[in-house]
């Protein structure tokens, strides 16, 4: 047990209750708070204010730190989160040391999970008094400084992951961006036009695309995935897993002999890029416009692979095609590769809602069911009809019913609003009617517009002849009940604007598909220690004041895996994770709050302790043959502190007597 | 495997051949049912309409003899007796006042229900715990070149989806498949079968059962194979008004259980085949006299 520190002449506690507006103040009673700790031994002075994060209540703080000799302090207000730097900020500027100020969360704790005041506020007073009690032992602490890498570690390259990338090359910092399949760009390369301008996507987005590729100071990996992350902010070691292309990177050119002289005359293979609506060959590019401009080998498809294993059952005419190039090889293995970096970006996207689980709208049965991102390969010129709609069975379709919400504010699914359905599917409304000249329904439930531009797009498509119809589609059937829906798919809807129940029938459905977490993402959050929200979606720190930041320092989010948004918004993002990532590498160093643990004279070196540390803090000195703690690796976890069997292992900001004195105050009547 | 079984009314009167079908079918593969004791009426229908406390203590009473035979799974077939028992059981979990009433009620004669019971059909019975593969096994004459349209009815997966999807159940579109019949694309599966209709607005009642039987002879079906007594019954008692109002449309309405039997080649007559109004003439094809093994040739030399 570490003696009582106040060996200082006389613990003068000053305290501050928050009213924070009515936040506080509507629940808990203030003043009488105030004057209840004002009773407490060791306070000096007891004050209730309205805003103490405001430069007044901070002022007035210093000043009474000053003039009534305070060597305690304690505000009673928010969460530690928010406001503990701004409170140890103003400690340290009135000449304190900053963890002599302890902070009491009446917001969260009492005021906003209450109701009856009476008692919410002699809950605050217990509170209150734990803190006085716990606040008499603590100890003046340093901040220690460890230095930042400046390289970034930016994981999954669609236009969140270009974007971040290229705003930090140009700032002159090393970054290494890693995607999962064979190119980047992501779900906007597939993209035909883009709402509500109409761009081509691949025309704004293959520049930044090639400029990724051929910048100095970005590494690319593609087909590659992160499998470990170790270390802190500033300090991470990565390792890096690079699955084998059968294709040397640096030798091929992307001429695409080897695809042309492929046993496989036809392609007949799933095409990934085009949602499988056409075909590819074993060795293939993804898209014209790939980056890199590399081929690569499906092993489950090509001859020379069966089961995965090398075999000989193929001519090997690519390898001949490409000659003295020999980039193609066979034997390429999985290659790791370790690096370290300072900050990492994690911009890994969405996936779109599998349209399988609503049965009733006949994916998978129908063959003219489509997805959006189907129809938006479909109506692309480079797509696998060259931009014609043509319905699977070859017909030009007379009518075309457009459902929205699929997968999105459904209890039954995913009860989140997608943010950008209704847009894309106004998007391809235009475009499938300019290409095809069909009728086109709409069904949607709101239609939800609110973008600069976007409401105007709606009225243009009204103009245009599109239909809308308010409603949930309740089934699409090929139950004909009338000789026009022979043949046809029928849209059952009830038209919730004209009150009944219509039967569109349409020659083609397209399912706007809502956006959700990837199928992954909880190992992608355990991995980069991350936290989830509800919906799966990565969790920001603060939703309106950290938006890009995750609760581990150093890591940043932008894009879809943080919630459904739209390309203006991912970018605007993007460029705001990579600013945040810039302003700590430039700073730098980190500074590394000192709730470290650290080791007693009574440690009896039984090595207990060693296996149960997450980040390999603990040695064991040869010497004294005692536990030593690095304290650059210790995060403050606290396991050590707990499992040491003989209690000689402490932590800073959680001392026993720290701890049993605020336990004892809450108790105490 | 044993359960408690329990007939409803309808098994024991108009829907007696689903009776009749369903228990040879279990006892050949080897399912043993006990009738429960002294059971009544499920609460079905009028009752949960007019009032649900009712109709939730009549059903509970059914739970509570089920449990207190010592039996903790309870069969069900008719598809009205399988939803009023779920859906006491999930009124006495979810809400306590409803607990309060039906334990109030059964413990006026004496009863008492711990709400342990599990309530079954025997579809998800012979989908996860037979298994089709056992099912198989037992084909003596399999449904060659039958077309049926399956046909669910809405109380069977709705509004609890227990064993099947909501939207799209499959249950008895495999089990018929494993008995070698071909299910034809019936997008009317958990369609209307015209209820209670059929008797209070008779018009509207006879249109929907129109529309089934039409939609079935349009996709090509022999038969109409259904899990519930009404939806039989409905589809099958007005074939006469249906035929007489939109021309000859009306197939063959038989329970799944009648084609289980066929295949399995239990006797025919005892299968109840002779109630149906509209009558199943088909029949599985003889079975082939199994082929004498002959011996594998002798291996080469490598």
């Amino acid at each position: 047990m570490i003696a009582n520190p106040g060996n200082q002449p006389e613990v003068r506690i000053g305290f501050y209750v928050c009213h924070c507006g009515h936040n506080i103040a509507g629940v808990v009673d203030c003043p009488a708070v105030a004057a209840y700790v004002a009773g407490l031994p060791g306070v000096v002075l007891s004050r209730d204010y309205k805003y103490m994060c405001s430069d007044p209540g901070q002022e007035l703080l210093q000043q009474d730190v000053r003039e009534h000799r305070l060597n305690r302090v304690i505000v009673a207000s928010c969460s530690p989160l928010l406001h503990e730097h701004t409170f140890r900020q103003a400690t340290a500027a009135a000449g304190l040391n900053p963890f002599l100020c302890h902070m009491v969360n009446l917001r969260e704790h009492a005021a906003w999970v209450h109701t009856d005041r009476h008692a919410a506020t002699e809950k605050a007073k217990a509170l209150a008094r734990a803190a006085v009690r716990r606040v008499t032992w603590h100890r003046a602490l340093e901040v220690k400084r460890a230095p930042i890498h400046p390289q970034v570690l930016i994981v999954g390259g669609g236009i969140a992951g270009i974007h971040a990338a290229l705003v930090l090359a140009e700032a002159g910092k090393e970054v290494f961006l890693v995607e999962r399949e064979p190119s980047i760009g992501g779900h906007m390369a597939r993209f035909d036009k883009t709402f509500p301008t109409l761009d081509c996507a691949a025309c704004i987005l293959t520049p930044k695309m090639s400029a990724v590729g051929t910048h100095p100071r970005i590494t690319l990996w593609t087909y590659s995935e992160v499998t470990k992350v170790e270390g802190y902010v500033g300090n991470f070691t990565v390792t890096v897993t690079r699955k084998p292309r059968y294709v040397h990177e640096d030798r091929c050119t992307g001429c695409q002999e080897c695809v042309a002289h492929c046993v496989y005359k036809e392609a007949k293979f799933r095409d990934e890029f085009n949602e499988g609506l056409g075909k590819r060959k074993p060795i293939y590019i993804p898209f014209p416009q790939a980056t890199p401009q590399v081929t690569l080998i499906d092993p489950l498809v090509c001859l020379n692979f069966k089961k995965g294993v090398l075999t000989n059952r193929c001519k090997q005419t690519c390898v001949e095609a490409c000659g003295d190039r020999q980039a193609i090889d066979f034997q390429q293995q999985e290659e790791y590769l370790q690096i370290k970096v300072g900050t990492i970006l994690v911009t890994t996207g969405f996936q779109t809602f599998d349209v399988r689980r609503m049965p009733q709208y006949g994916y998978g049965t129908f063959p003219n069911v489509y997805t959006a991102l189907e129809v938006e390969r479909l109506v692309n010129a480079s797509g696998p009809t060259g931009g014609e709609v043509l319905l699977r069975d070859g017909r030009r379709p007379g009518a075309i019913g457009i459902v929205h919400c699929v997968g999105s504010r459904d209890k039954k699914t995913n009860r989140w609003c997608s943010r950008v359905c209704c847009m894309y599917s106004l998007k391809l409304a235009h475009l499938l009617k300019e290409h095809s000249g069909a009728e086109v329904y709409n069904f949607y439930i709101d239609l939800r517009t609110p973008g600069k531009g976007y409401e105007e797009f709606y009225d243009k498509l009204n103009t245009e002849g599109v239909h809308f119809i308010r409603g949930r589609v309740g089934e699409v059937t090929d139950w004909a009940v009338t000789p026009e829906e022979e043949g046809k798919l029928v849209i059952r809807v009830e038209d919730t604007l004209a009150g009944f129940v219509r039967r569109i029938p349409v020659d083609m459905v397209v399912l706007s598909t809502g956006l959700e977490p990837r199928h992954d993402a909880q190992a992608v959050r355990r991995m980069f220690n991350m936290s989830c929200g509800t919906e799966g979606f990565f969790l920001e720190r603060h939703p309106k004041l950290a938006p890009v930041s995750t609760f581990t320092d150093g890591v940043f989010i932008a894009g879809c895996c943080q919630g459904p948004r739209d390309i203006p918004d991912t970018v605007a993002q993007a460029g705001a994770a990579a600013a945040e990532a810039l302003a700590l590498i430039d700073r730098g160093y980190v500074e590394q709050e000192p709730n470290t643990a650290h080791v007693l004279d009574d440690c009896s070196g039984c090595k207990s302790c060693l296996p149960l540390c997450p980040y390999a803090a603990i040695t064991i000195d040869p010497v004294s043959r005692k536990a030593v703690i690095n304290e650059a690796l210790c995060k403050g976890c606290g396991t050590c502190v707990a499992s040491c069997p003989s209690g000689s292992i402490g932590q800073h900001l959680f001392e026993d007597d720290e701890l049993l004195n605020e336990i004892a105050g809450v108790l105490a009547e | 495997m044993k359960f408690s079984y329990f007939p409803g009314c309808s098994l024991k009167g108009l829907g007696r051949a689903y009776e009749e079908s369903l228990l040879p079918v279990m006892a050949h593969l080897g399912v043993e049912l006990e009738e429960l004791d002294d059971w009544n009426c499920c609460g079905a229908t009028a009752y949960m309409a007019v009032d649900e406390a009712k109709a939730c203590v009549l059903a509970a009473r059914n739970l509570a003899l089920a449990e207190r035979s010592g039996m903790s799974q309870i069969l069900a077939p008719c598809a009205a007796c399988y939803l009023v028992l779920n859906k006491t059981k999930h009124y006495f979990h979810d809400y306590p006042a409803m607990q309060q009433t039906i334990g109030r009620a059964l413990g006026a004669v004496g009863l008492s229900y711990r709400g342990a019971t599990a309530v079954r059909h025997p579809l998800d019975v012979l989908i996860n715990d037979v298994g089709l593969e056992a099912v198989k096994q037992k084909v003596e004459r399999p449904l060659s070149g039958l077309k049926v349209a399956t046909y669910y009815g809405c109380q069977l997966v709705r509004p609890y989806a227990t064993f099947d999807d909501a939207w799209n159940p499959t249950t008895m579109d495999r089990l018929l498949v494993a008995l070698g019949a071909t299910i034809v694309p019936f997008p009317l599966k958990t369609k209307c079968c015209g209820g209670s209709l059929t008797g209070t607005v008779p018009k509207a009642g006879i249109r929907m059962v129109y529309i089934l039987h039409r939609e079935a002879r349009k996709r090509g079906a022999d038969c109409i194979a259904t899990v519930c007594p009404l939806c039989q019954f409905n589809l099958d008692a007005y074939h006469a008004a249906v035929n007489s109002r939109y021309g000859r449309v009306v197939v063959p309405t038989v329970y799944f259980t009648q084609l289980m039997g066929l295949a399995f080649g239990l006797p025919e007559n005892r299968l109840g085949l002779n109630r149906a109004a509209v009558r199943f003439a088909w029949r599985p094809p003889a079975p082939v006299p199994a082929s004498r093994p002959v011996a594998a040739p002798p291996l080469a030399p490598v």
